[in-house]
Parts: structure tokens; C-alpha cells; sequence
């Protein structure tokens, strides 16, 4: 036979609970308890808050710049409650618009808001919590990601490696090479690609000629799927079966979560100047926590006094985050050099001792050179 | 506070060394393999990963008859993906492990530039002191004969420029399985290079395992006159020319430096302060070089003990010529550091 055809692909959309409230019931099964949801819609509307501060502390000129999740909670909710209740032994190898699947998996909430204040100790994770510091350039983490879970079927754990990124990271080559790498060596992994529309000021066409991003993975052998992003129900379900899967079949998932970003890239962008607002309009009526809040309501679980309740609750834990991260002490110059190395060699010894790099040092004002007082 | 190492514990390491003297004579590729065979013997968490390292044997023949001994589990062979074993390797880094990881050439290493310059030097101080990155990067620097532009790298003046790096590059295999032991067992990344035109030169390698400790010189000969100061294959030149003045009457201190990053100032010192006179030898590009490095401590701290300005023989500022004359012409060699020690004996 001359001519045949040599591969068919399919990419299966997923949508549960739709953006009126409304679940379908069938798809439900087996995925989120009525405690499981109301958990997910307090939790998303602590990290609201926190990003509504955050945003203020910026524009206040107490942080140096920080990136808004606003609109996108819902996948990150749904996939770090899935590892939550795997007793957070999954690595998380995040960007920097998953703040929720963090938090839930144990990174203190003070230690985004160090990071952005400009402060190292906010990517110091704390022991015993399997999660990366933020990547901060796009798409250089899938690798490490890729990297915890050859390390975990190399030691035979039961753990999975975790990459979020965006879309605009499907761009880079380090990405496909990580997406690679696990469906080369069947690795444990899952690639969590928050599709926002937008990569900066740069839409999704701009970015590539797939008609998704999901189908991307399937020249990696990935298992790959698309879902509502704004949706905790489908984005729980289709990531848990991808922890699944990669434990299980050691194949990699590649998820495309929907969703929309309906804040500015960071605070040092102004998406006004490059978008319509009739889109982000739209959007907004697709708001993860609007949609949640409606099926609560609609099943008696949730009122105006608990919602009261809610919202007093997330003031309080931010405003104790925000005074914690802020209350910690400044770093010394000096202590720039200690984490250069496990072990410090003599030149850096010396250079600490003496606080001088160079012939001047860091405080040339209160130095001499050639026994001449300088001046600052 | 850091831990630190103290100058007094170096000199305890470097007097507890075996004997470079005797017969047990191995090619240098033999030395790298037997000191990485013996850690993973003893280390479960290391593991050798790149292009052809299990299979194959390695493209240099390294890793032969790694596979045989320890399996495709702990040797094993990537696509060609160099950014993507390097990312790999610092996620494996940062679970526990302790990745070997082969570039079948350090000119490969340039499309994994993200990786291994701004992820794997960086993370210890990124993650404010949670994480290092004990990785192993190693396999073939510098012009290995016709290989053209693209394939005959000497990365080390460019990535001894990142804070946060260790370099070493051996000259012999003695040094070559001391420093390897040295690399594994390092809480920080390594990258650790060898030059493809020595990997079958010979010599004495103790069965035992010993590690040679990072930035310390090795003085592989004794003069009055001029201090050579080179690392990895240009020693040989260094000795070549040290021979051939040495029968002139004129006699060279000359330095191995073995690391690079730490670069053992202190030794250079020393010696100058009895030659007064030092010509660096480095086959990578003159332009902020490690010669060029070597030169400026010397500027600063020694400039006292200087008898004539310091001299330094690098490669042309070219592209590294595919014609073998051309090629020939562009490295340094001992005739080039002969006109440099006579230069500054004026």
C-alpha cells in the first residue's frame, strides 16, 4: 500500500463546571467533595486578596514589581490539591502565576512577597517542602522538572515531577527539550501549561500556528488534554490522572489549561495599551471564583454571612504575611558571599574578611587608596 | 557564616597525596574513568549521563565498559539535547543526586548556556542557601585538531568569568583522576575539562583513590629565571620551552595551575617573588582571559616583585582555523613562550 496513514491525533477538551455554575454530573464523579470545593473557593479568594495587596504594595513603592494570578486560580488550586492530598510528595518546579498550588503544598505565603520585595531568602524553601525556587526567565525550569522526576524513578520513590508555565514558554527550545526528555525516557512528569492569551503584550497567534497547545506534547509520545483552566472540577480530574499516569505508566501529561490573565503581565506592564477591554470583559464573567461561588450557593453550601466570613479571614492572614515579610531583618553585605559555595574558598574568605572584591571594596567613601582620604 | 576551609587544611591534603612516582602507567582517559567508577562503586546517588556515554563507550572512549559494570540505569545515554541533560541534571542535583554529565565537547555546552551559566552557578545563592548543585560537568575542551571553529572551543575564559563555578583542567593523568575524585565528591558544580589531544598521553596513576584539592598549584619544575604559568594541555608547551631554555642556561618555575576557579594566586606570588618575571600561558582567546586574570592579580598585589612588565601567550584572537597549519599557527607553543621568557629577561 503506497500511501497510509501513518498517525491521527485527537486533543479532548474538558469543561465540568461551566462559567453559569452549572457541573456536569457525570464527568464529576470521583473528582471534588462538596468540602474539597468550598476549601478550593476560600483558599482562591485568600489568594485573591493577597494579590489584590500585593498589587497595592507595589503601586505604594513598598515591592519591586510582582506578577498578578488574578483569573487564574483555579488550575493552580485544583492541581496543588491533588498533591496535597498525596501528602505534598510531589516537586514542584514553578514559574511565577501559581502562587495557590504553592501555597497549599506548604511555601510559606511571606515567601513570594520576600521574592518580589527583591529579598534571596524568599526562594530559601523551607525543609521537607518539594518545591523549586520561582523561575523567573520563561521556560528554563520544564528541564529541572523533568530532572526531579528522572531522579525519582531513579531512586524508586513514588513522586512526580511538576512544571506550570505559560504559553509564551512553549516558545523556548529549553521547553520542548524538556518535553522530550520525559517522553524519551518515560519519566514521571506532568507539564502544567497555563494558556492565558497572552505572553506579555504578545497574543496566542503571534506565539504559534497549532491550533492548541495541548497537541504540542503529542510529538513527544505525552499524553496530552485540554481543559477549562478557569474550571476546579476538570482541572482536578485531568490532573490527577496525570500524577496518575506518570506514577503509574511513568508517561508524561501535557495539560493546557484555558484561562485568562486578567491582570497586567506584572506590575511594570500596562496591558490597556495592547488589548481590548471588551476581551477582558468576557473574561471576567469567566472568573474562576464567580463560577465557583454560584455552584456553592446553588447547592445551599455558601451565603452572603460565610462569604462575610471568608473575606475578614483573608484581611487578616494577609496583613499578618504582609507585616512578616516585611519585618524581616535586611540582609548584611557581608552575607552576600556565604552562599556562593557549600564550602568557601580562601579568596572568598578573604574577600568576605576584608570586604573588598576589588582594591576599593563595596564602601570605597570609607576606604583609602594609595593613603589618599576619599571623598564620597 | 559559611563553612570555610582553611589554607593549613589544603596543605594537610596536599601532603596525605600518593606518590606521583611509579610504574602503574595509564592513559589519562583511564585515569578520569577509574576515579569515576570508584565513586560510583561507592556513591549510589552518582551517575554519568550524555551523548553516547553508555553504548558507545563514549565518542573518546571515557566511559568504556561503564555500561557493562554499572547498567543503563546509572550510565545512560540522552538525545542529542545538551540544554536538556544539563537542566535535568540540576533538577537531579536538587532532589539529592550526583550527576556526572559528558559533553562530548565543551563547544557543545553553548546551546546549554542557560543552564549551566545562569541556573547551575546561581541556585545556592538564589535559593538563599538552600540548594547547590553538586553536578559533574565534563568532557573535551579546547582545539583538538581540525576540528574547525565551531568544535574547538576553550571555554574556560568565559566561564571563569561566573561567580559560583569551580574549573578544573588537567594536564596529566595523575592529576586527572585526583581532581576527578575531588569534582564527585563536591558539594558545588564542577566543570571539569580535558583536552582531546592528551587523553592518551601516559603516566603513574595510584590504584588508590586520592583527591587533589581545589586551587592548589602544582609546581612541576624549579627555575630562577622566569615563572610559567599555565593549565591543561599549554603545560606541556610550558615544559617543552622550559626544556629547550634550560639548555641556554635559562631556567622557568613552572605552575600547574590544575583549577582555575579557585585560581591559586598565592602560588604565582611566591614564585614571582624569586623570578620577578612571569609569562602566562592560556590557549583560550587573550580578551579577558584567565591569563588576562592572572595578569591583573599580579598588577595589583605583586607589582613590587615585578622585574618586566608580566607577558602572556594566548591563541589568536580568531576563530580557531580549520586549515592545520593555520590551526597550528593560532595555538600557543614553546616556541612562541621561549620569545616571551627571553622578552622578559629583556
Amino acid at each position: 500500500m503506497p500511501k497510509r496513514t501513518a498517525y491521527t491525533a485527537k486533543i479532548e477538551h474538558y469543561q465540568i463546571l461551566d462559567e453559569n455554575g452549572e457541573l456536569d454530573t457525570r464527568l464529576a464523579k470521583n473528582t471534588l467533595t462538596d468540602e474539597d470545593v468550598v476549601f478550593l473557593y476560600e483558599q482562591m479568594s485568600i489568594s485573591r486578596h493577597y494579590d489584590e495587596i500585593a498589587f497595592k504594595l507595589q503601586r505604594s513603592g513598598r515591592m519591586g514589581t510582582y506578577p498578578q494570578n488574578k483569573g487564574q486560580e483555579a488550575g493552580p488550586a485544583a492541581a496543588g490539591l491533588v498533591m496535597k492530598q498525596r501528602g505534598s510528595v510531589d516537586w514542584i518546579a514553578p514559574c511565577y502565576r501559581e502562587n495557590l498550588a504553592l501555597f497549599l503544598n506548604g511555601l510559606p505565603m511571606e515567601s513570594i512577597l520576600l521574592h518580589w520585595m527583591g529579598d534571596e531568602r524568599g526562594n530559601k524553601i523551607p525543609d521537607g517542602v518539594n518545591i523549586l525556587p520561582m523561575a523567573i526567565p520563561i521556560g528554563t525550569h520544564p528541564l529541572h522538572a523533568v530532572g526531579l522526576g528522572w531522579s525519582a524513578k531513579y531512586k524508586e520513590e513514588d513522586r512526580v515531577g511538576v512544571a506550570f508555565f505559560g504559553d509564551g514558554a512553549t516558545s523556548e527550545g529549553d521547553v520542548h527539550e524538556a518535553m522530550n526528555f520525559a517522553g524519551a525516557l518515560k519519566l514521571p512528569c506532568v507539564f502544567f501549561c497555563q494558556n492565558n492569551k497572552w505572553a506579555i503584550s504578545v497574543p496566542s497567534s503571534t506565539q504559534t500556528a497549532s491550533e492548541t497547545f495541548a497537541q504540542k506534547g503529542l510529538a513527544y509520545g505525552h499524553h496530552c488534554v485540554q481543559v477549562d483552566g478557569n474550571d476546579i472540577f476538570a482541572c482536578y480530574k485531568i490532573f490527577k490522572e496525570a500524577i496518575d499516569r506518570a506514577r503509574m505508566e511513568h508517561k508524561p501529561t501535557f495539560i493546557e489549561a484555558l484561562t485568562y490573565r486578567l491582570g497586567d503581565h506584572t506590575t511594570a506592564d500596562d496591558a490597556r495599551r495592547y488589548r481590548d477591554q471588551a476581551e477582558v470583559d468576557e473574561w471576567a464573567k469567566k472568573d474562576p471564583l464567580i463560577r465557583t461561588r454560584k455552584y456553592l450557593e446553588n447547592k445551599g453550601l455558601w451565603d452572603d454571612d460565610r462569604q462575610a466570613q471568608i473575606e475578614a479571614k483573608a484581611k487578616e492572614i494577609v496583613s499578618r504575611v504582609v507585616k512578616n515579610a516585611e519585618g524581616i531583618e535586611k540582609p548584611k553585605t557581608s552575607d552576600f558571599f556565604d552562599d556562593m559555595f557549600a564550602v568557601l574558598p580562601d579568596e572568598l574568605v578573604r574577600q568576605r574578611e576584608t570586604m573588598r572584591t576589588s582594591v576599593l571594596g563595596q564602601r570605597p567613601q570609607t576606604e583609602t587608596l594609595a593613603g589618599q582620604p576619599q571623598h564620597a | 557564616m559559611p563553612t570555610t576551609l582553611e589554607h593549613a587544611d589544603l596543605d594537610a591534603m596536599i601532603a596525605d597525596l600518593p606518590s606521583r612516582e611509579g610504574d602503574r602507567v595509564i592513559q589519562l582517559r583511564e585515569a578520569i574513568r577509574e576515579a569515576m567508577a570508584h565513586e560510583m562503586r561507592q556513591d549510589k546517588r552518582v551517575f554519568l549521563m550524555g551523548e553516547e556515554v553508555a553504548y558507545y563507550n563514549g565518542a573518546y572512549k571515557v566511559s568504556e565498559g561503564m555500561l557493562d559494570e554499572f547498567g543503563p540505569e546509572r550510565i545512560i545515554d540522552t538525545p542529542i539535547s545538551e540544554n536538556g541533560f544539563a537542566g535535568l541534571a540540576v533538577g537531579a542535583a536538587m532532589y539529592g543526586l550526583r550527576p556526572i554529565i559528558e559533553f562530548m565537547s565543551w563547544s557543545f555546552s553553548l546551546v546549554a548556556a542557560d543552564q549551566i551559566l545562569n541556573n547551575v552557578p546561581k541556585m545556592l545563592y538564589m535559593s538563599g542557601g538552600q540548594w547547590g548543585c553538586p553536578v559533574v560537568f565534563r568532557g573535551n575542551d579546547g582545539p583538538g585538531g581540525q576540528l574547525g571553529s565551531t568544535h574547538s572551543w576553550s571555554v574556560e575564559a568565559l566561564y571563569s568569568n561566573v561567580p559560583g563555578l569551580k574549573i578544573a583542567i588537567p594536564s596529566n593523568p595523575y592529576d586527572a583522576k585526583g581532581l576527578m575524585h575531588t569534582a564527585i565528591r563536591d558539594d558545588d558544580p564542577v566543570f571539569y575539562l580535558e583536552s582531546e589531544r592528551i587523553l592518551a598521553d601516559k603516566g603513574h596513576v595510584p590504584e588508590e583513590a586520592y583527591a587533589i584539592p581545589f586551587g592548589r598549584a602544582n609546581r612541576t619544575r624549579e627555575g630562577e629565571d622566569c615563572t610559567l604559568v599555565s593549565f591543561g594541555r599549554p603545560v606541556h608547551f610550558c615544559e617543552q620551552a622550559a626544556d629547550m631554555l634550560a639548555e641556554e642556561g635559562i631556567t622557568c618555575d613552572v605552575l600547574d595551575m590544575r583549577t582555575v576557579r579557585p585560581l591559586d594566586s598565592e602560588a604565582i606570588f611566591d614564585s614571582l617573588k624569586k623570578t620577578n618575571r612571569i609569562v602566562v600561558v592560556d590557549q583560550s582567546w587573550p580578551f579577558g582571559g584567565v591569563a588576562s586574570e592572572v595578569i591583573s592579580q599580579v598588577c595589583e598585589k605583586a607589582f613590587d616583585h615585578l622585574d618586566h612588565q608580566p607577558l602572556r601567550v594566548n591563541s589568536d584572537d580568531v576563530p580557531t582555523p580549520y586549515a592545520k597549519n593555520l590551526e597550528q599557527a593560532f595555538l600557543p607553543n614553546a616556541d612562541k613562550i621561549i620569545a616571551a621568557v627571553k622578552k622578559t629577561l629583556g
